[in-house]
């Protein structure tokens, strides 16, 4: 045990503490855009950046990967901080926290298997996009100081690693526009206008509302969606982070952790978060691999904000669109892009169905069911097309008809199934073999006795083989995988 | 029939371990197995401060860093190839007819522990790689190993003899009595003087001793009995230098991880100050 202790923490001291660093640094400015986003004070957000840091390095399931305030989640409570306040917010958070403990210990972790990779891109696009749009408020009515602030701040962020790769460039664009807006006393928005930064450590406090009914109603269903979209960003950047470090994460673990992470959030002030697809990239490629740069960021982060807090107040907002312009870019799947000639079109169909649902809602929760349904579906017709009738007369002029039933009978090709036999061919018996096909559901059968009663009404007698085999499939319980011979008797005839 | 499994890696008591397993080989007639595991763990992590992320940045860092692990792999499966032909041609020449190499990817514990079915016994050198030239110390994977593994685990030091006077430390504990009747059964010291030894103030041990040097006789060893005061590791460390004793045999971490912490164990004691190779038996 004290050597998977030191393994997962102090393994990699030094790449984790840079990491940690930069990864600090870059939290910030997204805690309190997402903060602005929401709807709160960019304390609710910084606060709940350095406790979900910190919880989750020790409860979570996959080392490594930086949780904190985010922007899928601050989407899905800007109703009900508008609507009811704060108070409601921190009571949602602890909810949301309970409810991801419980999908924990239900290991809905593994439902992230019906997620296709469709689906993930969508969102991660979708993601994307919601945080690129965030940013346009704050580039409405403003002075032309502003655009070009942004825009020196995105050629610092781009331009400066050509030249050296030792220093964070977000937080060189961060420094050099703050520098100037308070050389040149611009009179630009600031960080300070947007509300209350921390001035201390977060203390523990128990949300002021009325425990009733009422007050379970209102919270419940956002609970329920920031339950959701936590967990899917952070089984997101689970595999994300697996893939970059060759290394498997614990699914179950990380969705208890995050349910603990969020119900501490909610107790010291803080709003909901998850797994950062962003953020998580940029502590893998600054070297973070460990559970120890999870911890440093956060603690890093809060020591910067409450020591250097009068600072912080004095950013200018145009510096902050920039860093968020640049987690908006990296965190879009170009990929996606440049691939959608090559993948099959029913793909991309479920990608851009995920993006558009979820940019319509703000809710990426219902991007992700929408996506997910559309894929199952094209999945369902897609195999309901593995399928084929063949059939021979037994003599000629026999009057006996052979008919071959061949591939996936279900709910989608049960039509096809029953249009494939001709009723109107007089004849005296037909036989079906069916000990080729799987019958996999009751619309499968219903479809076969269908065909049966149909020849019978002719005058035909029926004579039907196969059916115990083919009909295996119907039962529940139906699971061979990991059983070869099964595996092979069933698709024996294949 | 289960091997004896000898861990080579780039130390240079990679030479000793085969030397040992060689000598285990012939004297069980067992296959032996040479194992070179790939553990990726260990290669240092790159990093990049400039802290942004261009166009596509995730997908071309994916690409970036499998390349450069492709690299480190090839390279390190190359050079645990060589280890590997280097151990074979060398238990060739010392009469094994055909060993088995073997190459895994993945932690040195989890891949010994998966491997566990087809061990008879594990030879392991006491330093790893990493470590050169302290002697008073224990490869970090060691411990690891001995605390995982169900199996008995021959750990080397860095240099060979063959093993003439075998110390069996007896302390009357269930894993020891049951390493008694393996030894007993086992070929492996037979015709080899077997010390017997106990270590306590009285004689409390005194049944159990002879029981266990009956037991050792009635297989045919040729056994000494010794009983000796004070401390555990140092008494036992120096009755083997007195007696030029090459082999030491104890049952390995019997103690509960609470009192380890406060007092202290010793079979990690044991191992540090080893300078004959031990057999631990769990």
């Amino acid at each position: 045990m004290l050597r998977s202790i030191q393994q997962e923490w102090f393994s990699n001291i030094r790449g984790d503490l840079l990491a940690g660093s930069v990864v600090a640094l870059a939290l910030i400015p997204e805690a309190i855009a997402f903060s602005i986003i929401a709807g709160v004070d960019p304390k609710v957000g910084l606060y709940a950046s350095f406790c979900i840091a910190v919880v989750i390095a020790f409860v979570g399931g996959r080392p490594g990967m930086i949780s904190a305030a985010t922007g899928a989640m601050a989407l899905v409570m800007v109703t009900l901080v508008k609507d009811h306040g704060l108070q409601y917010l921190l009571a949602a958070t602890v909810l949301t926290g309970a409810l991801q403990i419980i999908a924990g210990f239900l290991k809905l972790g593994n439902l992230m298997r019906f997620v296709s990779r469709s689906v993930v891109t969508g969102f991660v696009n979708a993601l994307a996009i919601l945080i690129f749009m965030a940013q346009l408020p704050e580039l409405v009515g403003v002075t032309w100081h502003v655009y070009a602030m942004v825009a020196g701040g995105l050629a610092i962020i781009y331009l400066l690693p050509l030249v050296t790769t030792a220093v964070p460039s977000p937080l060189v664009c961060i420094v050099v526009l703050t520098g100037i807006a308070m050389y040149l006393g611009l009179e630009v928005p600031t960080v300070g206008d947007k509300g209350e930064l921390p001035d201390s450590l977060p203390v523990f406090l128990l949300p002021d509302i009325p425990l009733n009914l009422e007050t379970l109603k209102i919270i419940l269903p956002y609970s329920l969606a920031l339950a959701v979209v936590g967990l899917l960003e952070s089984m997101m950047t689970a595999t994300i982070v697996d893939d970059l470090t060759d290394t498997d994460s614990d699914r179950t673990r990380e969705c208890k952790g995050q349910g603990v992470a969020n119900i501490f959030s909610g107790f010291l002030g803080g709003m909901a978060g998850c797994a950062m697809i962003g953020q998580s990239v940029i502590n893998v490629k600054s070297g973070g691999r460990k559970r120890l740069s999870t911890l440093f960021a956060g603690c890093f982060l809060l020591v910067l904000v409450v020591f250097l807090g009068k600072w912080v107040s004095q950013i200018p907002m145009a510096a902050l669109v920039a860093v968020m312009v640049m987690v908006s870019i990296g965190t879009f799947s170009w990929e996606s892009i440049t691939n959608m000639g090559k993948h099959p079109a029913s793909s991309t169909v479920v990608m851009l169905a995920t993006v558009t649902a979820t940019v319509a809602t703000h809710n990426l929760a219902i991007g992700v069911g929408i996506g997910v349904v559309l894929s199952a579906l094209f999945y369902a017709n897609k195999v309901g097309r593995v399928f084929y009738v063949r059939s021979d007369l037994e003599e000629t002029n026999s009057g006996h008809r052979y008919y071959e039933v061949v591939g996936q009978v279900f709910f989608t090709s049960a039509e096809q199934f029953i249009a494939s036999f001709d009723f109107k061919e007089a004849l005296d018996k037909v036989t079906i073999d069916v000990h080729r096909s799987h019958f996999w559901d009751i619309t499968a059968i219903g479809a076969l006795d269908k065909v049966i009663i149909k020849f019978r009404r002719e005058g035909t007698e029926v004579e039907l083989i196969g059916l115990n085999e083919a009909s295996a499939t119907l039962v529940d319980k139906f699971a061979v995988h990991d059983k070869p011979e099964a595996v092979e008797k069933l698709m024996g005839g294949h | 029939m289960s091997d004896v499994i000898a861990c080579i890696d780039g130390s240079p008591a990679a030479a000793r371990v085969c030397d040992y397993a060689v000598w285990a080989v012939q004297r069980l007639n067992a296959p032996l197995t040479l194992l070179h595991v790939l553990d990726h763990s260990r290669y240092p992590v790159e990093s990049d401060l400039s802290g942004n992320l261009l166009l596509g940045g995730r997908e071309s860092l994916l690409t970036e860093l499998s390349e450069l692990d492709a690299k480190r792999n090839k390279l390190a499966l190359e050079q645990g190839k060589l280890m590997l032909e280097a151990a074979a041609s060398r238990a060739i020449e010392k009469g094994v007819s055909e060993p088995k190499q073997r190459q895994r990817h993945g932690g040195l514990v989890e891949t010994l522990a998966g491997m566990q079915e087809e061990t008879r016994i594990l030879v392991i050198g006491k330093l790893g790689e990493e470590h050169t030239g302290e002697a008073e110390q224990v490869g970090d994977h060691v411990e690891q190993v001995i605390r995982t593994l169900h199996k008995p685990i021959l750990v080397v030091p860095s240099d060979f003899s063959e093993p003439h006077r075998v110390m069996l430390a007896f302390d009357g504990s269930p894993t020891c009595r049951e390493g008694v009747k393996m030894l007993a059964a086992s070929p492996l010291f037979l015709g080899l003087p077997c010390h017997l030894v106990a270590v306590g103030k009285g004689n409390p041990l005194s049944e159990e001793l002879d029981w266990a040097r009956k037991t050792l006789e009635a297989s045919g060893h040729d056994v000494e009995v010794a009983q000796l005061d004070g401390e555990v590791e140092p008494a036992l460390h120096q009755y083997q230098k007195d007696k030029g004793i090459d082999m030491v045999v104890m049952g390995a971490y019997g103690h509960s991880r609470i009192r380890e912490f406060f007092v202290g164990s010793t079979t990690s004691k044991m191992i540090k100050n080893a300078t004959v190779p031990h057999l631990l038996l769990r």
